[in-house]
């Protein structure tokens, strides 16, 4: 009776938010008033069909017959019995304010127009009620597209007039009154105004599958490990202890400049390399060793960095611990912090043009989410999410920024919350259980991977050791939570409990483990000492791909300088 | 003294004469660019070619299309920045174009426009406004094996991407001791425009200059823009191309055929006898008019377009000062600090000797770039100072 539609006379329309109260209960009215509840009732046409259902169910009983009409309400929060008189007029009004809504919002959506709305979009409407009305509304209408004017209608109630806001073209429903169309979606209104909330009741929970005891905690859910992974993982564990502390000691003895361990963090390390590929492309911060570690990186290539002497990949141009591999997709550290967060983003999008099956995933701790011009943290996250490229940002939260601790770095629960703010799914994990994070970084890497989506992980640690060592942090905290974290909280003997309580590990395995390792990397460090440094070319090679001319000069004028004064130059560098 | 001065001309000298970083070794290094090079008939020694002949001709003749077999087609600068875009993205299939407004929209000085319609806006790819993160995820990608071009909106923006330029970019090639390399180019137009504002019309050759590990070069004409933004995506190098708000519409025929330029090189744009003029991008344009005046009141300039800011092109400098023995710089940049400020100490390092008189520079005031169009003009090098300047200089 409103909009015809040529293959089904009389059919309403009404947009799918609208509430359903109100459609009952102008059904209800619709039912009484005498126009229309006659034969012929005409057929639900709903958008979307999905409501059909629930509507179906709801009007039940007021089904006049097989089929049944359905009036909009507009959205009008505001319940009013409309006169009988009235309520086709009303009506009329109505759903053609309704189909003109939606006509708008469809061609906007691109979506395409279910047939029988298109065909009536131009048609004349045939209108009950009185044919002067009628009339009157047709020579009103604008553009004569057809449908009832708004202001075409005479004698309405001040109130429904009031209501009946000629809706702007630029498709903000002014008029409407529940929910505005906005760029991204549809946003219901509300009429109190309520501050979200600065912080959620509860923390996000962490999840857990290890307990203290190095027993499984009932009911956990976690992704199995084969006997022969899990005890590579833990003795890659007990590796990367040990070189941290022979190699802290090697810096205290000034065998090397410097060192920084990752004590407290080795299962991040070496379980979150274990659920990754070989393809999957790691961009660390520099507590990260373990996972180059686990790809296969020997104890004496690590040496050799730490020396700086000619067999360091890196040819004695960084600081120790920025190690790098392109052979192992393992990107070299940069020192800045946060700085491989976009880099991580631009890796993750040559795999995504490249359609590989791999993830980039990048690690920082607490201090990095905060840190740098623009925030590399968030444009960094805010990207990934936008372009929808595979990385996982892994957030080692250990509790300390050199020395600032997480309560001055952040008032927000943690960095897991902040997903949600770039529209990336989070989980917050235990980092000192590593079969927690070894599940958490595999489902991580299949979501990543398969939905070409950025994930957040963030893991709960402690940073035992000082934060290089450059520092000594038992000046900013106190030594007895330290002590506690190295001891009760201790990963790898966590671990240990759970691989020896399943009878893959014993105490004779521990300890030929630890001897060999110990011995090996005191091997590595003697030959890694005894090695030469790399020679004053390699000061200017890699600079560009070639060397040009003014470097080449450069370089001739240092080589003089050291000819004619060579007493003060080092005699274990060639020249 | 002289010796010494001799001996480092030398060595200059001698450096500088075996070929310098062309484009030919990138070119032996991938196959796909030997075989789209032999197609094109050896384009890029070809180009080498066409650009000697071009650059000897006087400037006032169609330098560019001098030596070309075919006709030639006639664009505007940047419709060949486009023009090379699409041939390096046609050759090579990991190149990749990523900035602010750079696909739907076609980047904010069209020199993108349909390229996003042509090769997807993922290879096209639109970013959110945060400099520091795009070219980092430019630095990123590149690691893994892409080379993409980075666009700035605005050179001054770039500043923003400091960071990443100078701690990751310049220097992650080095400190991986090569096993990283960053094929990556950054572009975008800066110098003073009109009435843009002092943040608007940044001259970042001056503060990126120093950081190593980064080539820069500056555009002029649509024959080298077209030719350095070719050589700068095949560079394995990272390499910052300098182009200027206001060249964008400049008009020019260049060769139908396949070339480029070679990065390293300066461009001989008009020679002389009394005077070396070293300027670049803008200025160049008034150098010439200012040569116009000069060449009526009988001076003869010899006009060089430096192009390559990092680094010099002393091999081409040199001869040129060994001939007039007299040099002047002509920049945009600040008075503190520039490039004419590091080109005059390279010269007096080098050619000393040669020199019959102090090397002048003109230079922008040490001030912000007013907005008013009168202050404005003040604060740039103008002809009739530049005229003035060589009368000083040859007296």
């Amino acid at each position: 009776m409103l909009l015809a539609a040529p293959s089904l006379p009389r059919t309403l329309i009404f947009p799918a938010h609208c509430p359903s109260h109100l459609i009952i209960s102008h059904c209800f009215l619709l039912s009484s008033t005498s126009p229309l509840s006659n034969s012929n009732t005409p057929a639900i046409s709903i958008l979307p069909t999905s409501a059909r259902a629930k509507l179906s169910s709801l009007l039940q009983p007021f089904v006049l017959c097989e089929d049944w009409i359905i009036a909009s309400a507009l959205g009008r929060r505001r319940r009013e019995l409309i006169p009988g008189d009235m309520a086709a007029l009303w009506l009329a009004r109505a759903s053609s304010q309704l189909a003109r809504r939606s006509a708008r919002s469809l061609a906007r959506h691109g979506e395409p127009s279910p047939p029988w709305f298109l065909a009536s979009v131009p048609q004349l409407p045939p209108v009950l009620g009185s044919p002067a009305a009628l009339a009157a509304a047709v020579e009103r209408s604008p553009s004569g597209r057809g449908f009832c004017s708004v202001r075409g209608f005479a004698g309405e109630s001040g109130a429904a007039a009031a209501a009946a806001v000629e809706e702007p073209e630029n498709g903000f429903a002014a008029g409407g009154d529940q929910a505005i169309d906005f760029p991204g979606g549809k946003v219901s209104f509300v009429a109190e105004m309520n501050f979200l909330p600065d912080s959620q009741k509860e923390r996000i929970n962490c999840y857990r599958v290890l307990d203290d005891d190095g027993r499984t905690i009932s009911g956990s859910k976690f992704q199995e490990v084969s006997k022969e992974v899990a005890l590579k993982m833990y003795s890659e564990m007990v590796t990367l202890q040990i070189m941290d502390t022979i190699f802290y000691e090697a810096q205290r003895q000034g065998r090397i400049s410097f060192y920084l361990t990752s004590n407290g963090e080795e299962a991040i390390n070496i379980a979150s390399a274990a659920a990754l590929s070989i393809d999957d492309i790691v961009l660390p911060q520099y507590r990260e060793p373990g996972v180059l570690l686990w790809r296969g990186f020997t104890l004496q290539e690590f040496a050799n960095q730490c020396f700086g002497n000619k067999l360091d990949y890196g040819k004695g141009r960084q600081m120790p611990i920025h190690y790098g591999s392109n052979r192992l997709n393992y990107f070299t550290v940069s020192s800045p912090i946060a700085t491989q967060l976009p880099h991580a983003v631009g890796a993750a999008y040559s795999l995504k043009m490249d359609k590989k099956d791999a993830c980039a995933i990048t690690y920082f701790g607490d201090g990095g989410t905060n840190e740098n011009v623009q925030g590399d943290f968030h444009a960094a996250l805010n990207f990934a999410a936008v372009m929808e490229t595979p990385v996982i940002f892994f957030c080692r939260n250990n509790g300390w920024a050199i020395s600032t601790p997480t309560t001055e770095q952040f008032r927000s629960d943690g960095v897991v919350v902040r997903g949600q703010a770039y529209g990336i799914r989070g989980i917050r994990v235990d980092g000192n259980d590593a079969l927690a994070v070894y599940s958490a970084v595999h489902a991580a890497r299949e979501m990543a991977i398969t939905e070409g989506r950025p994930i957040l992980v963030e893991a709960l640690t402690y940073r035992v050791g000082h934060h290089s060592t450059s520092d000594d942090s038992t000046k900013y905290r106190p030594i007895d939570e330290i002590e506690h974290w190295r001891t009760a909280r201790d990963p790898i003997s966590r671990y240990r409990k759970w691989v020896q309580g399943n009878d893959w590990w014993s105490d004779a395995e521990e300890s030929e483990l630890r001897s060999r390792v110990r011995k090996e990397l005191l091997q590595a460090i003697q030959v890694a000492e005894r090695m030469p440094k790399p020679p004053v070319a390699e000061l200017f090679t890699d600079v560009y791909d070639q060397i040009p001319s003014n470097l080449r000069e450069q370089e001739r004028l240092l080589r003089d300088t050291i000819m004619k004064h060579p007493a003060h130059y080092p005699t274990d560098v060639p020249v | 003294m002289a010796a010494a001065a001799s001996s480092a001309l030398h060595g200059v000298g001698a450096v500088a004469s075996a070929k310098p970083r062309s484009a030919a070794p990138a070119v032996a290094r991938r196959s796909v660019r030997v075989a789209a090079a032999a197609k094109g008939g050896a384009g890029p020694a070809r180009g080498r070619l066409v650009a000697r002949n071009a650059v000897a001709a006087k400037a006032d003749e169609a330098t560019a299309a001098a030596g070309s077999k075919s006709g030639g087609h006639e664009l505007l600068l940047f419709e060949a920045l486009r023009e090379a875009l699409i041939e390096e993205m046609n050759l090579d299939p990991t190149v990749c174009v990523m900035g602010e407004d750079v696909g739907h929209y076609g980047g904010s000085y069209k020199v993108t426009k349909g390229l996003a319609e042509m090769f997807g806006d993922l290879r096209v790819l639109d970013t959110p406004i945060a400099e520091n993160s795009f070219t980092g995820m430019g630095v990123g990608a590149a690691m893994k094996g892409l080379r993409p071009v980075v666009e700035g909106m605005n050179m001054g923006f770039l500043l923003l991407a400091y960071n990443q330029i100078s701690n990751n970019c310049g220097m992650l090639h080095y400190t991986s001791g090569g096993q990283f390399k960053i094929p990556i180019v950054i572009r975008g137009p800066g110098g003073v425009g009109r009435q843009l504002g002092a943040e608007h019309s940044q001259r970042l050759e001056s503060y990126f200059q120093s950081i190593p590990g980064l080539q820069m070069v500056a555009c002029s004409t649509p024959y080298n823009a077209k030719g350095l933004m070719k050589a700068a995506i095949r560079s394995e190098n990272p390499v910052v191309l300098f182009e200027h708000v206001l060249l964008y519409n400049l008009k020019e025929k260049i060769p139908d055929e396949e070339y480029i330029c070679c990065l390293e090189e300066a461009e001989m744009v008009r020679p002389g006898e009394h005077v070396t003029i070293l300027t670049y991008s803008r200025m160049r344009y008034h150098v010439m008019q200012a040569a116009k005046t000069l060449v009526n009141k009988g001076y003869d300039p010899e006009v060089i377009d430096i192009r390559s800011l990092k680094p010099f092109d002393l091999h081409t400098i040199g001869n040129s000062i060994k001939k007039t023995h007299r040099v002047l710089i002509v920049e945009e940049c600040m008075r503190t600090g520039g490039i004419g400020a590091s080109l005059r100490s390279a010269i007096i390092d080098n050619f000393w000797d040669y020199l019959d008189a102090p090397i002048m520079c003109l230079s922008s005031q040490d001030v912000p770039t007013p907005y008013a169009s009168t202050l404005e003009d003040a604060t740039v090098v103008q002809p009739a100072q530049i005229v003035a300047a060589v009368e000083q200089i040859c007296q």
